[in-house]
C-alpha cells in the first residue's frame, strides 16, 4: 500500500513540476527500451554466429564446405550425423563423457551436501582454513596435476576407467559444490533445524526428509554447475584415458586424416557436444541466476 | 555468519569430502614437491638437487615471456569482459518468456567443451571456409592467424570474450535481480538520472558479485589451455603460448620431471597468492555487509 502511494505521489510530483509531460516521458522510455532491445539483439546475434556456422557446416558435405562459400546449406545432408551415430568408436565417446560426468555428479553431491551443511551451520576447529584450502583447489591449474595424476591413477590401476576421470574432476567440483550449496543453505533459517530437532528428528532423518527438499533448487543449480565444469574439461580427462573411457573431445581430434580434415564430421560432432548443455540449462532456467551468484544474492 | 554453533563433531560431516579431495589434491601435490627437488634418471637413480630446478625455471627467458604474456592476456580480457558483462546484464529482460530465452541463449557458450570452443573459432576464422576469415578477406583485410601474431592475439581475445562474458553477465544479472523494486521507485520520485541509478543503486549491489566474477575470470584465464591450443597451437612462433601450455609441453611432451615440477609449484603459488587476496576481500565485504549474521 505504502509503496503504491509513494509511486502515485511521485507521478503527481513529476507531472506538476517537470517540464516534460508524461506522454513525452513515456515516449523517451519507449525509445530507450527499444535501444536496449536492439543492443541485446545485436550481441545475441554476434554470439550465435560462430555456433550457427558450426551447425551450417555440419549439414553440408565436405565438397560443398570446401567448394564454395554458402551461408546456408544448399544441399541439406544429415550424412555427418548418421556417420557419427552408426560408428561405435564415435558415439562411444559421448557415452564415455556422459558416464564420467554422471559419476562425478553423483560422488560430488553425496560428499558435498553434508560438508556444506557443516560449513553453513557450525563453527569447528580449522573451519576457515579448511574452506580456504578447498577454494585453492578450485584455483589449481589442471596442468599442474597432469603428471602426478597420470602416475597416481596408473599405479592404483584406475588408468583408462570412467571412475578415474570422475575422481579427478572432484578436485575442482567438490569445492565448487560446497561453495554454492553453502550459500543456499545459509539462506535457510536456522530455526527450522532447531524446531526439527526439538520435534525429535534425528540428524539423518531431518537432513533427508526436511532439509534437502527445502534447498531443492539449490541442489539443481549445483548439479548444473557440476555438469558444466566436468563436461567442458578435457585436459585431465584426456590424460587419464587411452581407449576404453576416451571422451568425445579427444575422439574429435581424429577427424584429421591423410586426405585432410573431415570438416563435416568435426562440425557435426561439435554440435552434438552442445546439445546436452542446452537440455541441462533448460531444466534449471528459473533458478540459474541465483546459482551464478553462488546462492548469495 | 556469527551465530554459528561451535561443534567439533561437524568434522564428521566434512570427513568424506576431505578424504576424496585429499586423494586428488594432496598426494599429487606431494609428488610434485618430491620431483621438484630431485633429479630422476631412472627407477633407482635419483639425486637430491635442492633448489637447482627453481633457479633454472626462474632464469628461463621463454617461461618469463610466457608469464608476461599470461598477465597481459588476463588483464586484457578482464578489462573487456567486466564492463561488457555489466552492460549486457543491464539490458537483459527481467521477466516473462523472453527472460528465460535470453538466459538459455546467453549461457550457451559456457556449456561447450573448451576444445570444441577452439574448434568453432578455428573453423570460423579460417580464410577458406570460415565466415569471419572469409568476410575479412573479402573486405580487403589481410587476416591470417597462423602467420600474423597480432591477428592470433586479437582472435584469442575475441574468442575468450565470446566464451566467458556470459559468466560475468549472469553474475551481474543475478546481482541486479536482488535489488528491491522499491529502490527504483524511490529513485524515480527523486527523478534520478539513469547514470545516478546505476552509480548509487545498481553498482553498489553489484560489487559483491563482481569480486566473484573477477576472481573466477582471473583464475580461469590464468590457466587457459585447450582453447588457444586448438586455435593457434601457441603460435605463430610462441606468441600465444600461455603458462599452462608451456607446462604441459614440458611435463608431458619432454618428460622433464624436475623442472616441470618446480614450474608447477611456482605457478601454483602465484595463483594461491592472488586467490588469497580475493578471498580476504570477499570475507571482509561479507562481514561489513552482514554484521548481524545471515549470508
Amino acid at each position: 500500500m505504502y509503496r503504491l502511494d509513494n509511486a502515485q505521489q511521485g507521478e503527481k510530483y513529476n507531472t506538476i513540476f517537470s517540464r516534460t509531460t508524461p506522454a513525452q516521458r513515456r515516449k523517451r522510455n519507449a525509445r530507450s527500451r527499444f535501444r536496449a532491445r536492439f543492443l541485446l539483439g545485436l550481441y545475441l546475434f554476434l554470439m550465435i554466429l560462430p555456433i550457427y556456422w558450426l551447425i551450417n557446416m555440419s549439414l553440408q558435405t565436405n565438397s560443398e564446405i570446401l567448394g564454395s562459400m554458402t551461408l546456408w546449406p544448399k544441399n541439406l545432408t544429415f550424412d555427418n550425423y548418421i556417420g557419427i551415430f552408426t560408428n561405435s568408436s564415435w558415439y562411444m565417446g559421448y557415452v564415455n563423457s556422459m558416464l564420467y560426468v554422471a559419476l562425478n555428479m553423483l560422488i560430488t553431491i553425496c560428499v558435498a551436501l553434508p560438508a556444506a551443511y557443516a560449513f553453513s551451520r557450525y563453527r569447528f576447529i580449522g573451519d576457515k582454513h579448511l574452506f580456504f584450502w578447498l577454494l585453492t583447489n578450485l584455483m589449481a591449474p589442471p596442468a599442474v596435476f597432469l603428471l602426478p595424476y597420470f602416475q597416481l591413477y596408473y599405479s592404483v590401476g584406475l588408468f583408462d576407467t570412467h571412475i578415474a576421470v570422475a575422481l579427478a574432476h572432484c578436485l575442482f567440483n567438490i569445492p565448487l559444490a560446497i561453495w554454492i550449496l553453502e550459500g543456499f543453505m545459509s539462506s535457510v533459517p536456522k530455526e527450522i533445524d532447531e524446531t526439527a530437532y526439538i520435534d525429535g528428528y534425528s540428524f539423518p532423518r531431518f537432513f533427508i526428509k526436511i532439509f534437502i527438499p527445502m534447498i531443492r533448487s539449490g541442489i539443481g543449480v549445483t548439479l548444473f554447475f557440476l555438469f558444466m565444469f566436468s563436461w567442458v574439461e578435457l585436459l585431465l580427462a584426456r590424460t587419464l584415458t587411452a581407449t576404453d573411457a576416451q571422451p568425445i573431445g579427444m575422439i574429435m581430434t581424429r577427424t584429421s586424416t591423410a586426405s585432410g580434415i573431415d570438416w563435416g564430421t568435426l562440425a557435426a560432432a561439435g554440435v552434438l557436444t552442445i546439445v546436452p548443455g542446452i537440455l541441462v540449462v533448460y531444466f534449471v532456467r528459473n533458478h540459474i541466476a541465483k546459482g551464478f551468484a553462488l546462492g548469495r544474492t | 555468519m556469527n551465530n554459528k554453533v561451535l561443534n567439533n563433531r561437524a568434522w564428521l560431516l566434512v570427513l568424506p569430502m576431505l578424504v576424496l579431495v585429499a586423494f586428488s589434491a594432496i598426494i599429487p601435490l606431494m609428488t610434485v614437491v618430491n620431483y621438484s627437488v630431485q633429479d630422476v634418471l631412472g627407477p633407482n637413480a635419483r639425486f637430491f638437487t635442492g633448489t637447482e630446478w627453481f633457479h633454472s625455471i626462474l632464469n628461463d627467458s621463454a617461461l618469463r615471456d610466457a608469464f608476461v604474456r599470461q598477465i597481459l592476456f588476463s588483464l586484457t580480457i578482464l578489462a573487456i569482459q567486466v564492463p561488457l558483462g555489466i552492460g549486457i546484464a543491464l539490458i537483459m529482460p527481467k521477466r516473462g518468456w523472453q527472460a528465460s530465452a535470453v538466459l538459455i541463449l546467453i549461457t550457451l557458450p559456457l556449456l561447450i567443451p573448451w576444445n570444441v570452443v577452439g574448434s568453432i573459432w578455428q573453423i570460423f576464422t579460417r580464410g577458406d571456409i570460415g565466415l569471419m576469415g572469409y568476410g575479412l578477406r573479402e573486405l580487403g583485410i589481410n587476416y591470417n592467424i597462423t602467420r600474423n601474431s597480432g591477428d592470433a592475439w586479437a582472435t584469442i581475445i575475441l574468442m575468450d570474450v565470446w566464451h566467458w562474458t556470459p559468466l560475468v553477465a549472469m553474475l551481474c544479472y543475478s546481482g541486479l535481480r536482488s535489488i528491491p523494486e522499491a529502490y527504483y521507485q524511490a529513485a524515480r520520485i527523486d527523478r534520478a538520472s539513469k547514470w545516478a541509478i546505476f552509480r548509487y543503486i545498481q553498482l553498489p549491489k553489484l560489487t559483491n558479485v563482481l569480486v566473484i566474477a573477477v576472481l573466477l575470470r582471473f583464475m580461469h584465464s590464468f590457466m587457459i589451455y585447450a582453447e588457444p591450443f586448438v586455435l593457434t597451437g601457441g603460435g605463430p612462433g610462441s606468441s600465444t603460448t600461455f603458462l599452462s601450455q608451456s607446462l604441459a609441453t614440458m611435463a608431458i611432451g619432454q618428460q622433464d620431471l624436475g623442472p616441470s615440477a618446480a614450474f608447477s609449484i611456482i605457478y601454483f603459488l602465484v595463483i594461491l597468492l592472488v586467490s588469497w587476496v580475493f578471498y580476504t576481500t570477499i570475507m571482509h565485504m561479507q562481514k561489513d555487509k552482514n554484521p548481524h549474521g545471515g549470508a
